[in-house]
């Protein structure tokens, strides 16, 4: 009991700091507090909240992915270059860029595992290539003027009360709740936990450690790419300086939704929190006016710093 | 030569990193005679290697830096960060304003002396390496998520000393450290042999370097045998600081102005190359600071290279990101094992 009482309080911890974020926002903006801004938590950040599902597999393993920024600029160049170059149908280019993010994932995957290479210079390899493609394809910004994109893009789902949300949220809710399904009611979610909490024991226990390392790889490969699909509606246009620094929010986003860099401990909804928060602090600097968007990535670092150290202590006093 | 004699050269330090200079210098020299040509120009020397060692001279300080940061098995992935940051800090003192004066164009006009403008922004530097240094050695994180939050908000501090905007550098006598020559050679070289000729005595001549080594071999070993590992690692970090502060003020130098986006955009990736290409492993140990700026060099050859060849200079990126995975391969301990079976064997 205790120790689920041990496991559950960092969540809490994020819990109760999105509420409290929140309610400042509301208490201090006139018009903070309406469902549509919520709303606009996940439309604006639909694509972190994709990206960062994958990263908590990855960090819930024990390993962490660089490359997840870079992957995302791939995708949407790759997409409006062939979409708006080559005159290829999204129902290709889609699944094409999902099978591409799945594939990078996997050989930074088999790297990681095969070669013992650690996890952070594989990703970080996997990002400059991933953002060296990006160049490669073309230096310049690529604008998207496909119907289906463009359609996709404008299209909104009424919710009550005069409000909508677009495509994008369902498909990081769906993520959301595969994840979920994934980590904590299947024996490959075990595993993953298994290993971030002591790869030697799992080893010893006859857990495929080699395959789940490989797969939660791949799998965050494929949110990245999925993530870069989002992006790619959301922004419509292709350019190989977008997403930069999408790492560092990913992280953040699980981090602060409670799950232990260490890995081995944590819940795939906390990473929900985390990017909400992201969307909170977000929302309160632009609702501000006079601040620099700057100020949201220097806000989030120190969050992510705060929570690291928190788990620190956490991980003392549990020592202890 | 014998097999046995040529085995030993092929291990000894440095020896493939330079082979590789030499073939890419080898290419160059096929393609472009004329590319070994040094002539005086202004009292001054000039040619192709000029600007090779000129234009490599922050990144192979960097690399050194950074190379006593992974010899204790960390990395710091926020140098160009800080790169950013000292720039911001330098252009920022310095003013940016253009005072026109009679005939000769522009008055040299700073708001503060550089006596305490380069003091200054070195300062700031080594502050965010004592950041680092202090979040790795006391609070325990991981070296490359604590790197990784200045990597994402140092760019934003600098954003925010040169309030969002490019500063341009209108004082000539700080153009000297990025573009100046002493004695006809340039000037950056001679800022480059200072802290090579530093960072070898307190590594070579003293036990620092030993004890870095120690730590990165193993942790806690070393701090039972009685090293005092986080003072050291602090203090590596804190000097990697101060190394990309010292090129962060080269490169605004150079440019003549302070970028807070994009001065030292990518250059953690050329950095952590030129230490892997050097010989330093990624999993901490012996290190070799000779490697590391062989390794500056052979990337700015690389780069200088690929604009010779007319190949777009984008290729460059994806060529050092699939370099960083070769070597990273090759280092790893499968390799080594299928190698040494396969001397074993026959």
């Amino acid at each position: 009991m205790t120790d689920r009482r041990h496991r559950l309080l960092p969540l809490a911890v994020t819990v109760a700091l999105f509420a409290l974020l929140y309610g400042a926002g509301a208490y201090h903006f006139d018009g903070f507090f309406s469902l549509q801004v919520f709303l606009n938590f996940f439309i604006d950040n639909a694509f972190l909240a994709v990206t960062a599902t994958g990263m908590t597999l990855v960090i819930l393993s024990g390993g962490i992915d660089l490359s997840v920024g870079s992957v995302i600029a791939l995708t949407t160049m790759v997409s409006a270059a062939l979409v708006e170059h080559r005159g290829w149908s999204p129902a290709v280019v889609i699944p094409l860029v999902l099978a591409m993010g799945s594939a990078i994932g996997l050989v930074m995957g088999l790297v990681i595992q095969y070669f013992r290479v650690q996890p952070f210079i594989a990703t970080l390899a996997g990002m400059f290539l991933a953002r060296g493609l990006c160049y490669l394809i073309s230096i310049d910004s690529i604008t998207i003027e496909n119907p289906f994109y463009a359609d996709l893009a404008a299209f909104r789902i009424p919710l009550p009360f005069d409000t909508s949300i677009t495509i994008n949220v369902v498909v990081a809710l769906v993520v959301l709740a595969v994840a979920i399904y994934l980590a904590h009611f299947t024996r490959f979610g075990r595993t993953v936990y298994a290993i971030g909490g002591n790869e030697q024991s799992a080893l010893l226990m006859g857990l495929p450690v080699a395959r789940t390392k490989v797969l939660v790889y791949t799998f965050n490969g494929f949110c990245s790419a999925l993530a870069g699909v989002v992006f790619t509606f959301y922004m419509l246009s292709g350019y190989g300086l977008h997403a930069q620094g999408m790492e560092l929010d990913a992280i953040a986003a699980v981090v602060i939704g409670g799950t232990l860099l260490t890995g081995g401990s944590g819940y795939v909804v906390g990473t929900l929190f985390g990017v909400l928060i992201y969307g909170t602090i977000q929302t309160i600097i632009t609702f501000q006016g006079d601040l620099s968007s700057w100020w949201t990535k220097i806000v989030i670092g120190l969050l992510l710093l705060a929570f690291c150290l928190l788990q620190q202590v956490f991980a003392r006093s549990r020592r202890a | 030569m014998t097999a046995a004699s040529l085995r030993r050269l092929t291990t000894k330090d440095g020896f493939w990193p330079i082979a590789v200079l030499v073939l890419l210098l080898a290419y160059n020299l096929i393609a472009d005679p004329g590319f070994f040509a040094i002539s005086v120009r202004d009292g001054h020397l000039y040619g192709s290697l000029i600007d090779i060692l000129n234009r490599a001279s922050s990144l192979m300080i960097i690399a050194m830096g950074l190379t006593l940061v992974i010899a204790t098995r960390g990395i710091d992935i926020s140098v160009g960060a800080v790169v950013a940051i000292s720039g911001a800090v330098a252009a920022a003192m310095i003013g940016g304003e253009l005072v026109l004066s009679g005939g000769t164009g522009m008055a040299d006009v700073t708001r503060y002396p550089l006596a305490v403008v380069i003091p200054c922004a070195l300062g700031v530097a080594t502050l965010c390496g004592m950041w680092n240094g202090a979040l790795v050695s006391w609070f325990g994180l991981q070296p490359i998520v604590a790197t990784l939050i200045l990597l994402g908000t140092g760019r934003g501090v600098a954003q925010l000393i040169t309030n969002g905007q490019i500063v341009t550098i209108y004082y000539s006598p700080f153009y000297v450290i990025g573009n100046g020559f002493l004695l006809g050679i340039p000037f950056s070289l001679f800022i480059v042999a200072a802290v090579a000729a530093v960072l070898a005595l307190l590594t070579r001549k003293t036990a620092l370097g030993l004890f870095i080594e120690a730590i990165g071999v193993n942790p806690v070993a070393s701090r039972l045998a009685g090293i005092r590992a986080r003072g050291i690692t602090f203090a590596v970090y804190a000097m990697c600081g101060l190394c990309a502060g010292i090129a962060g003020l080269i490169v605004s130098s150079n440019v003549k102005s302070a970028d807070g986006n994009n001065a030292g955009l990518l250059f953690e990736l050329d950095a952590i190359l030129a230490v892997v290409l050097g010989g330093t492993s990624l999993a901490g140990g012996r290190f070799t600071l000779l490697g590391s700026t062989l390794g500056a060099l052979i990337i700015q050859t690389l780069t200088t290279t690929i604009y010779a060849v007319g190949v777009a200079p984008e290729v460059t990126l994806v060529v050092k990101g699939l370099v960083v995975f070769v070597v990273s391969i090759l280092q790893s301990e499968r390799i080594k094992a299928l190698i040494g079976a396969a001397r074993r064997s026959p």
